[in-house]
């Protein structure tokens, strides 16, 4: 099968990403960047959604765990069509719906307000609760940052996940190592992910976050696994697809400069 | 008024009652069902109660993603774990989101009694006032703790509801006109106006008994709806020279601020604050704690003497 058409549209994304940034002035390329792919795969193949219809009875959801990647979900949405791409020059700036971290209220497709870390993800426990009350078959789907696991409520979710069988979730975990102080490893490891989420009863997937192949077919045999929930450990690179910007813990929440931002786009065989 | 029962106990009867004509009624706990009486909902409902295990955090979070999916939420668990554990799920998910959970939170304040302090609220009211969009409710006895329920079951948005643990006088008739957000004048008097919510409700009533016979007449309101205030209710109490607040509660930052937030602004009078100080309880029978920590009609008694001279 040929990927070409989702890699295109993932450059797209990170090219947008890195507009959005520099434009606002602030925001969080490394993270937005890392997740770009697994946020194309969920928007443009995955997920039933419709962006003229946000609210559709029977849709798929998803939420962003890690909401400091809110740029590349905001990119992905005016690609799909949500907003107009003019739109995404108003990130972090007054009046603008495009705040730092997504609010549902205000953007068409956001379906969860976050920014709090590990909150998305246990707010999704709910939303897939109730779609077995309801007999919904839309799927919900999470992207957690790596880091984001030494939250607490982070192995509450889990366990409630697991206990509940809620096997119409879909936690999916960026895996790009780095966090803002550091390697996840000298600041308080996370690892072995897989084996905690096997433990906490998760069936457990781990994949190459950057190719497309390897996360749609993670995500199939997420939806064919029955009777517990899946977790997507995706291996990915913080800063993917610019060069000076990959496995930089640096690039974690920084933005760049004129220069930075024209050798970003040109890498990423993008327009200014 | 001999009769007595604990609000939660009203708390559990009603939401059955709503649960058989409100489908939608979703009902969360962690792992304290049977002490915060949603058990009753559960046996009821099996299919749509869920017992989050001890973990508050994620059944606020929780009750937020089914909030959202257009359920109606009460969450239940102690006081403590609800406004203190949980503040910033409560805040960030259910409060920014606007998200219909209910967050009904028992074994409030002094009268958890034995437990001790690990388990005596004073900080909830505070917290939950300071959250945007967050109506705060602390009904008095068993009447109010029904009626009340059903009406912030059919308002539409997050609220608060503090209940007790322990057996209180009912006061209300059935079928008493209590509505959310509108305080209750419970009697007259010119002399000063007592403004008590929860439990001392009932300290405030023994009190104006006890000053009357000393000559001093004190107006009693029942202020079951912390947020939005009642500021009419208060503006009128006021007019009578002294207020003074009674709550089972810190004295920083629940009624007795509240009420002075208004006061200070639109009539400014002489105050006194009743409740716990700025200090932790202890372990002991709930009678003994009030009587300690200066929550009982003897204390509202010279709280007004104080004020009225």
């Amino acid at each position: 099968m040929d990927y070409k058409e989702y890699e295109k549209i993932a450059s797209q994304i990170r090219v947008d990403v890195i507009k959005e940034i520099h434009s606002a002035g602030s925001g969080h390329p490394g993270g937005s960047l890392s997740a770009a792919d697994i946020v194309t795969a969920l928007y443009f193949k995955e997920m039933n959604v419709d962006p003229k219809n946000p609210q559709m009875k029977g849709r798929d959801k998803f939420v962003l765990s890690k909401g400091h990647a809110a740029p590349v979900q905001y990119a992905a949405l005016a690609e799909k069509g949500y907003f107009p791409k003019e739109e995404l020059l108003t990130l972090r700036k007054l009046g603008s719906r495009l705040q730092g971290h997504p609010n549902r209220d205000k953007v068409p497709g956001i379906e969860m307000s976050t920014g709090s870390l590990s909150q998305g993800f246990a707010v999704c426990v709910g939303m897939a609760l109730a779609n077995k009350l309801n007999n919904d078959a839309g799927r919900i789907y999470t992207l957690l940052g790596d880091g984001e696991l030494q939250e607490g409520l982070i192995w509450e979710a889990a366990m409630a996940s697991s206990h509940y069988k809620l096997d119409n979730l879909c936690v999916i975990v960026d895996w790009n190592g780095l966090q803002i102080d550091g390697n996840n490893d000298d600041v308080m490891t996370v690892k072995p992910i897989d084996e905690k989420f096997k433990a906490f009863g998760f069936n457990v997937l781990v994949i190459d976050g950057h190719n497309f192949e390897e996360i749609f077919e993670a995500f199939d045999k997420a939806r064919a696994c029955k009777g517990r929930p899946t977790a997507i450990i995706a291996k990915t690179h913080k800063g993917q697809g610019v060069s000076f910007m990959t496995d930089q813990a640096g690039w974690h929440g920084k933005a760049p400069d004129e220069e930075q931002t024209k050798q970003a786009i040109e890498e990423l065989g993008g327009e200014l | 008024m001999a009769d007595k029962t604990a609000t939660r106990q009203a708390y559990g009867k009603v939401l059955v009652e709503i649960g058989k004509e409100n489908p939608d009624l979703v009902v969360m706990d962690a792992d304290l069902s049977k002490s915060t009486m949603t058990a009753e909902f559960a046996k009821t409902f099996p299919e749509r109660f869920f017992n989050m295990g001890i973990a508050e955090q994620n059944l606020y979070a929780a009750a937020c993603g089914l909030a959202l999916s257009g359920k109606t939420v009460c969450a239940s668990t102690f006081a403590m774990f609800a406004a203190g554990r949980a503040f910033e799920i409560i805040r960030n998910s259910i409060g920014y989101t606007h998200a219909n959970v209910k967050v009904c939170a028992t074994h409030a304040g002094i009268t958890v009694g034995e437990d001790g302090a690990s388990h005596q609220t004073f900080e909830d009211l505070a917290l939950m006032r300071t959250i945007p969009g967050m109506t705060v409710v602390n009904p008095c006895d068993d009447v109010s703790t029904r009626t009340l329920m059903k009406q912030v079951i059919d308002m539409q948005g997050p609220c608060y509801v503090r209940l007790g643990r322990a057996a209180v006088p009912t006061f209300y008739k059935e079928g008493a006109e209590i509505r959310l957000g509108k305080g209750n004048w419970l009697r007259r008097g010119n002399d000063a106006s007592i403004v008590a919510t929860g439990i001392m409700v009932s300290e405030a009533m023994a009190a104006a008994d006890e000053l009357s016979q000393s000559g001093i007449e004190v107006g009693v309101i029942d202020m079951h709806t912390i947020k939005p205030i009642d500021e009419d209710i208060l503006v009128e109490a006021a007019k009578a020279g002294a207020v003074i607040t009674a709550e089972e509660h810190s004295v920083i930052g629940g009624l007795g601020s509240a009420v002075a937030e208004v006061l200070s602004r639109k009539s400014p009078v002489r105050m006194a604050m009743v409740g716990q100080q700025d200090t932790f309880g202890e372990s002991g029978k709930p009678e003994e704690l009030k009587a300690k920590y200066g929550m009982t009609a003897a204390d509202i008694v010279k709280a007004v003497k104080g004020l009225v001279r």
